[in-house]
């Protein structure tokens, strides 16, 4: 049996909806699971009831209402809290379409670069220019520390300004890598089990135990890596859109 | 898995043709072919849950969080207020029991001091009483003592007067007699 670890990232146009030039835009499984993750998350948050007393579904929906907000305070101060819905929408997008994306069988949205460069991007242009027009020019003191001695200020500056234009590399590759990596491991020591069991017989059924112990570790590691990436991505955009509430720091 | 039985190689070589025709057999997440198609969609639901969540999931839930937390601090305040009020009427019963137990010490005391001059003026009365009693009666005791110390007098005079008499015959006047046993009495 081959193992083709890559054939999970293929994306299906299921159906065809226009041209924009000669590009198609194609209703594809990503859309798809697109659609799956907004659908979920509006489901948890809208159809959990507002009781005093929360059940299950209320209790989830308020966790992480409380969990986003208290991440935007600790790091973005109660200013942030304008940006509460971006960071909501963020985390939570991410954080089911990853979570979603575990799942044998599915696709998962993240990991395609092109996905989380656009998200990326909105942060970095959402810091930019709330930065500019919230502080002016005071914005880009982002880029001179204080306290640095003047002969080497002008290296400073320029490694400060190279890493804020190059934050929205790191932002999207870190995610995207992340779930790539994931899901081929997985895919690879899945495929191990099968191809032993498959060629070597009644002694491959027992040599498939050592790698789906493996796959079964990796899935747990990757139910964290799929919360913790898009925590991750939460806490970068705060930390972002901290420089942009307070340029001064 | 069921493919894969009847050989190995070819169907899953197949499959893997299929996969790579599909696509011109790149890398998936570097094939820009696909990339209009994924930004349309992600901007379509990417707004779409953005507008969801902005003006409907996160008032609502918000919403829940701030009316839990007003009821509990409603209901911290109304049990600070109870208490209060409980507080109150504890001091007002400690007050009011303080309050009747003097009075009722005061009640007591002039019920005793009543009692006690009431008893006081009796015992008085009485003894009033019993001392004019004594006195008549030793006022009496005099007189009668008087008139029997007249009578004994007149007994001895008459006997005196009479033993006189018998003694000598002749009849003694009787102021002489008188004198006589005046002098004996007195004697």
């Amino acid at each position: 049996m081959k193992i083709d670890p890559i054939h999970q990232f293929n994306i299906e146009p299921l159906f065809t909806i226009g041209h924009i030039g000669s590009q198609t835009i194609a209703f594809t499984n990503s859309s798809l699971y697109m659609l799956v993750a907004v659908a979920i998350i509006s489901l948890l948050m809208l159809a959990s009831g507002t009781q005093l007393v929360p059940g299950r579904l209320q209790s989830v929906a308020e966790i992480s209402y409380e969990f986003v907000a208290s991440t935007i305070r600790s790091t973005a101060g109660s200013e942030g809290m304008k940006f509460f819905p971006l960071i909501f929408s963020l985390f939570m997008f991410i954080c089911v379409s990853n979570l979603v994306g575990i799942i044998p069988y599915t696709f998962t949205i993240s990991s395609h670069l092109i996905v989380t460069a656009a998200l990326a991007l909105l942060v970095f242009f959402t810091v930019l220019i709330y930065g500019v027009a919230k502080n002016g020019l005071k914005f880009f003191s982002i880029f001179v520390p204080h306290g640095v001695p003047g002969y080497i200020l002008p290296l400073v500056m320029f490694i400060e300004i190279l890493s804020f234009f190059l934050r929205p590399v790191s932002h999207s590759v870190r995610l995207f890598a992340n779930m790539l990596a994931g899901h081929i491991a997985l895919k690879v020591f899945a495929g191990f089990v099968a191809m032993l069991g498959f060629s070597l017989g009644a002694l491959g059924w027992f040599g498939g135990v050592l790698p789906l112990a493996l796959t079964v570790a990796l899935y747990a590691l990757e139910i964290l890596v799929a919360f913790l990436q898009a925590y991750v991505f939460a806490i970068l955009t705060c930390i972002y859109l901290n420089d942009a509430i307070h340029p001064g720091h | 898995m069921a493919e894969s039985h009847g050989g190995a190689k070819s169907p899953a070589a197949g499959a893997h043709t299929e996969a790579e025709g599909g696509h011109g057999g790149g890398f998936p997440p570097f094939e820009s072919s696909t990339y209009a198609s994924q930004l349309v969609w992600l901007a379509i639901f990417f707004v779409a849950l953005y507008v969801i969540v902005s003006k409907l999931a996160l008032p609502k839930v918000g919403g829940a969080i701030e009316a839990r937390q007003n009821k509990i601090e409603g209901d911290l305040a109304e049990a600070q207020t109870l208490k209060d009020q409980s507080d109150a009427a504890l001091k007002a019963y400690e007050g009011e029991l303080a309050s009747a137990r003097s009075r009722a010490q005061a009640i007591g005391n002039e019920s005793r001091d009543k009692a006690n001059a009431q008893a006081e003026a009796e015992r008085k009365a009485l003894e009033e009483q019993l001392a004019a009693k004594l006195a008549e009666a030793e006022k009496t005791i005099a007189s009668t003592r008087a008139t029997a110390m007249s009578n004994v007098r007149g007994i001895a005079a008459d006997a005196a007067g009479t033993i006189v008499q018998q003694l000598t015959g002749l009849v003694p006047d009787a102021a002489s007699v008188n004198a006589a046993v005046d002098a004996s009495l007195k004697g």
